[in-house]
């Protein structure tokens, strides 16, 4: 086949067919059409689909944090501005954004903190929960993964794995053991032939701690659950 | 009308079974191997592959006469690269599990060579009605073979099917079955037993053949 193509596209002595010579603009008239055409199609269907791909991704972070923060039924929005967390409600796309969630009578919970990096194939995306009290990571959820099906996305179907992230320790600094080994609070048993992921995903957190604990307020001065959010939330939580 | 009936069916028949894209062409091989570790993945795989391929050879078959020889190829692959967007958008809306496994290989459907060569060597030589007869087989086959190969490496190397758990806590996966190695074992050992049954089934009709003759 490979070779056919190639005699019929550059008209050689020895071709077995005589192919109507077509003028060159007819050529780039063909492809812009094409072209013309098919980019309507995407256009099309990106505007079609992108209502519906937004709202499946905020509903999978809603669900998350509500998942990762064990009792939280509400959540807020923090941005960290001038050293100082503050709620807000816009969305701007650079931000980068924690959720702090609230059970039914608006009192704090814990955050819920996205982080991101490198896995075993490409970026790993998680959320986990981060109680500032008892300075423990209460719950992790991986929201973006390529890891190797079967292998690597045990990260987020082994519930064992996931387990040793309800009641985990941060000080000292979280450390990756053989599966089965888990003897101390700050430690994780990693996943028998995917310890690349286990360790990223405790790679991710530790990074982000980094980032984050330095900036959360002391624990018991949490921003308070504003009202009009909350109404936010729970209109957003109805239209599920 | 009878023939033509025929001929679609023959077109239908001949890429399940005599051409098989995988197993007698050997075509779409990365696909093949990379997301059939699971039932599931490679019935999406195979879904998304389906409605490329007829969407494509449609339109290919309808505008084979406006598209110019030499940039024959370049149209083919606008029109099937178009067919690839819709379909990862539409499964990224209406199935975001499913999406988030297939990653990356719902873009590689646009280098699946078994569509453009579908294109290339049928659609546009066609009727219309022959290449969708024949994009729905080449489909149907290349489903096929991808659901036989990602249900035997996820029985075993998961011990479940399509998800749900086949033989309790006590089977041990054999995890090297859903890693790569275990594609190229698997679709190896398919691709004997398809060819051992190819001559087998000839060596038989030959031995009638040559039966009959001996008795007339």
């Amino acid at each position: 086949m490979t070779a056919e193509s190639e005699t019929v596209g550059s008209a050689g002595p020895q071709m077995p067919e005589i192919v109507p010579e077509s003028p060159t603009i007819r050529l780039v008239v063909t492809l812009a059409l094409a072209g013309l055409i098919s980019g309507i199609a995407i256009m099309g269907i990106y505007e079609v689909t992108l209502p519906t791909i937004t709202a499946n991704k905020a509903r999978v972070l809603r669900e998350g944090v509500f998942k990762v923060l064990p009792g939280a039924n509400r959540l807020q929005k923090l941005i960290y501005v001038d050293g100082d967390l503050a709620p807000t409600a816009d969305t701007r796309k650079d931000e980068q954004p924690i959720y702090a969630g609230y059970d039914m009578d608006g009192s704090f919970v814990g955050y819920a903190i996205p982080g991101a990096g490198p896995g075993f194939q490409d970026t790993i995306g998680l959320l986990y929960g981060f109680k500032p009290n008892t300075r423990q990571v209460i719950g992790m959820e991986v929201l973006e993964s390529k890891e190797t099906p079967g292998l690597g996305d045990k990260i987020y179907k082994d519930a064992e794995f996931v387990a040793n992230f309800r009641q985990l320790s941060i000080e000292p600094e979280i450390v990756t053991v053989k599966k089965g080994k888990k003897s101390a609070a700050n430690e994780v048993d990693a996943i028998t032939g995917a310890t690349i992921s286990s360790k990223a995903i405790v790679r991710i957190i530790n990074e982000t701690n980094d980032i984050w604990l330095s900036r959360l307020p002391e624990p018991g001065a949490e921003p308070p659950l504003l009202e009009v959010q909350t109404e936010a939330a729970e209109s957003a939580k109805t239209v599920d | 009308m009878d023939k033509t009936q025929n001929q679609a069916y023959e077109e239908f028949i001949k890429g399940i079974w005599r051409e098989n894209p995988v197993f007698v062409q050997v075509l779409g091989m990365c696909p093949m191997l990379a997301v059939t570790n699971s039932a599931i993945n490679a019935f999406a795989m195979g879904g998304a592959t389906f409605f490329v391929l007829v969407g494509s050879s449609f339109l290919v078959a309808s505008f084979k006469n406006l598209i110019r020889k030499q940039v024959r190829i370049s149209s083919f692959i606008i029109i099937i690269a178009t067919f690839v967007t819709v379909a990862d958008y539409t499964l990224e809306a209406l199935v975001p599990t499913v999406h988030k496994e297939l990653g990356a290989f719902i873009p590689l459907i646009v280098a699946n060579c078994m569509i453009l060569g579908r294109q290339e060597a049928f659609a546009s030589k066609n009727t219309i009605s022959m290449a969708v007869m024949d994009a729905i087989g080449m489909a149907a086959g290349f489903m096929l073979a991808l659901l036989t190969l990602g249900s035997v490496r996820e029985i075993l190397g998961n011990g479940s099917l399509f998800g749900v758990d086949l033989f309790g806590p006590d089977f041990e996966p054999w995890i090297i079955m859903i890693l790569p190695p275990g594609g190229f074992l698997t679709l190896g050992l398919i691709l004997l037993v398809f060819n051992w049954f190819t001559v087998k089934k000839a060596q038989f009709i030959d031995k009638v053949a040559a039966a009959e003759r001996s008795s007339s």
